[in-house]
C-alpha cells in the first residue's frame, strides 16, 4: 500500500518521527503549564525546609527573594501578590497528567521501536573523554553544525536528553507525588527515603531549576544550529524544503 | 482510503464506547468528584479517581512523640464574632454539634458528649496547600463513631460539614468520613485545641490538606445528593476556586 504511493517514494526519512514530534509538543506544553502553575504556587510560600516539616515559626533552609501572595509570609516587601493558587492547582495537576501520560507512551513507544539505542544512546567512542572535551569545547564556542549533524544528535545532546528523560522527569514526578497527603498514605516509602515532606518540596523546586537550565540551553543550542530549520523539522519531522 | 476512514470510524466509536463505559463505571464506583465539570475537570477526575482506588483503606503517616511540631502555625482566620466570644466565655459548654440528613435519629451533641464516646489520638502532619506544614497531636472522637450513633443510612454517599464562619463548609466522601483516622478533635498536643488551630471543634481529615479540616465545627449533614449544597461543587473551596478533593 504505502509502496504504491508515488510522493512518499520521492521523499528522504524523516528526521523526527511523528512520535517524537507528538510527544515533543504536548511535552512543552504541558512543562510550561507546569512551570507558570509551578511559580504562582510557590509564591504563596516562597521559603524552602529540609526534613518533615516547615511554616513561618520554623527556620529555612533558603529562601527566594520575592514577595510572597500571602499576608502571613514575612518576605520583607510591604506588598502581597494576589493569590492564585487555586487555577494554578487545579492546572499543575492537570497539566502534570498530561505530561505524565504523554511520558508514558513516549518512553513505551521509545523502547520498542529502538528509537532511544538508535537515536540517544551514545556510542562507546563518543563517550571517551577527548572526545566528550572536544564536543564540549564546540558547544561552548556556540559553533553553528554543519548540515549534515541535523540528521543526528552529538554524544553531550544524548546524554542530555538521556538524563532529562530517565532522571530529572522520574524524580519531579516522584517528589511531586512525595508531597501528597494522600499519595504517602498509600506509599509511605515515596517520601521517608527522601527525608521528609519538605525535603520532597525542596528537591521539586530543585529539580525545576535543573529542567529550566535544560529548556535555556537546549533553545540556545537550537537558536545557534538554526531556529527556523529546526523548529520546521519537529514541525513537519522534515530537514529541508521539499520541492513540490 | 475507504478501509481507512471505516476503520478510524470503528476506533472511534469503540473509543467513545469505552469512555462512556468507563464514565458510568466510574460514577458507580464514587470516583467522580462534584467539581468535575470545567476545564479542570479531566485533570481533576483523574486525580481524585486514582487516588481514591490507591488510597481506600490506605492510613495517613503517623509520627513518634519526638516529631511533634514545637511552632506549629495556624492561619489567621477572619474574626469570628460576639457569639463565639459568648461562647467561649462560657466554656463551649453551649457549644453543639447539629447531626442531620440520611440518618435515622438526627439530633445534636454538646462537647461533653463527643467527649464520653471513646476518644483516639493522632500524632500527624498537617499541611497547608501554600506550602508549610507541622506535625501535632491530635485527640478527639473519630466522626465514624459519631455516624454509628446516629444510624447513617446505606445510600450516604458525602457528609457536609459547616463551620461557626458562615462561608466555610466542606465535604467529604465515605470512605474520608468512615476512615479510622478522621476524627472530630477537641484537644491537640495533650491540652485543649486551641482556637487558633479550630478549637473547640475541629473535623481533622488526616489525608488531605489543611483546608479540609474545617475548624469551628457545628454541623454535619448525611447525603447522597452533593449536588443539592450551595453551588454544587462539593464544598465551598470550589466555589472559592480551589478544589474539592484536596489530597494532593
Amino acid at each position: 500500500m504505502i509502496g504504491t504511493n508515488p510522493q512518499m517514494a520521492e521523499k528522504p526519512p524523516l528526521r523526527h518521527t511523528s512520535l517524537v514530534r507528538i510527544t515533543h509538543w504536548l511535552m512543552t506544553i504541558a512543562f510550561v503549564a507546569l512551570l507558570l502553575t509551578g511559580l504562582e504556587i510557590v509564591v504563596s510560600h516562597p521559603r524552602f525546609y529540609w526534613g518533615e516539616v516547615g511554616n513561618v515559626n520554623t527556620p529555612t533552609l533558603f529562601k527566594i527573594p520575592v514577595p510572597a501572595s500571602r499576608s502571613m509570609v514575612p518576605t520583607g516587601y510591604g506588598y502581597t501578590l494576589p493569590d492564585q493558587n487555586g487555577w494554578s492547582r487545579y492546572l499543575h495537576f492537570q497539566s502534570a497528567w498530561l505530561l505524565v501520560l504523554v511520558g508514558l507512551v513516549y518512553v513505551a513507544v521509545g523502547f520498542l521501536n529502538g528509537h532511544f539505542r538508535r537515536s540517544l544512546l551514545p556510542s562507546l567512542a563518543d563517550l571517551s573523554p577527548g572526545s566528550l572535551a572536544k564536543s564540549f569545547a564546540e558547544h561552548l564556542r556556540f559553533r553553528r553544525p554543519a548540515e549534515e549533524e541535523a540528521w543526528s544528535y552529538n554524544a553531550l545532546q544524548r546524554l542530555a536528553y538521556l538524563v532529562v528523560i530517565f532522571l530529572l522527569f522520574p524524580m519531579i514526578i516522584w517528589t511531586g507525588l512525595a508531597m501528597s497527603p494522600s499519595f504517602v498514605s498509600a506509599v509511605p516509602s515515596a517520601v521517608n527515603v527522601l527525608g521528609g515532606q519538605q525535603s520532597a518540596r525542596t528537591l521539586h523546586f530543585a529539580l525545576t531549576c535543573a529542567l529550566v537550565l535544560f529548556l535555556l540551553v537546549h533553545v540556545v543550542m537550537v537558536i545557534v544550529a538554526g531556529f527556523r530549520s529546526r523548529t520546521k523539522a519537529m514541525i513537519t519531522g522534515r530537514v529541508r524544503e521539499q520541492a513540490e | 482510503m475507504n478501509t481507512l476512514t471505516r476503520r478510524k470510524l470503528i476506533t472511534t466509536g469503540a473509543g467513545a464506547a469505552g469512555l462512556a463505559v468507563a464514565a458510568k463505571l466510574a460514577s458507580h464506583y464514587g470516583l467522580i468528584p462534584p467539581d468535575s465539570g470545567g476545564i479542570y475537570g479531566p485533570g481533576e477526575t483523574l486525580t481524585y479517581a486514582a487516588q481514591r482506588v490507591l488510597t481506600r483503606h490506605s492510613l495517613a503517616r503517623e509520627f513518634s512523640r519526638n516529631h511533634i511540631s514545637t511552632k506549629p502555625f495556624a492561619n489567621e482566620v477572619s474574626p469570628l464574632g460576639e457569639e463565639f466570644e459568648r461562647l467561649k466565655q462560657g466554656g463551649f459548654a453551649e457549644w453543639r454539634l447539629q447531626v442531620d440528613g440520611l440518618v435515622e435519629r438526627p439530633g445534636s451533641f454538646s462537647l461533653a458528649e463527643l467527649k464520653s464516646l471513646p476518644q483516639q489520638s493522632h500524632i500527624t502532619m498537617i499541611q497547608c496547600e501554600e506550602g508549610w506544614s507541622y506535625i501535632a497531636e491530635w485527640t478527639g472522637t473519630p466522626l465514624s463513631s459519631v455516624l454509628d450513633l446516629v444510624g447513617v443510612a446505606p445510600q450516604a454517599r458525602h457528609v457536609v460539614y459547616r463551620s461557626f464562619q458562615p462561608d466555610w463548609w466542606e465535604s467529604i466522601d465515605m470512605a474520608d468520613a468512615l476512615h479510622p483516622q478522621t476524627i472530630l478533635a477537641q484537644g491537640m498536643n495533650g491540652g485543649e485545641l486551641p482556637v487558633g488551630f479550630g478549637g473547640p471543634l475541629r473535623l481533622r481529615v488526616m489525608r488531605q490538606l489543611g483546608y479540609k479540616s474545617v475548624k469551628y465545627v457545628t454541623s454535619l449533614t448525611v447525603t447522597d445528593n452533593i449536588k443539592k449544597f450551595g453551588q454544587g461543587l462539593g464544598s465551598a473551596s470550589p466555589e472559592a476556586g480551589y478544589a474539592w478533593y484536596a489530597g494532593i
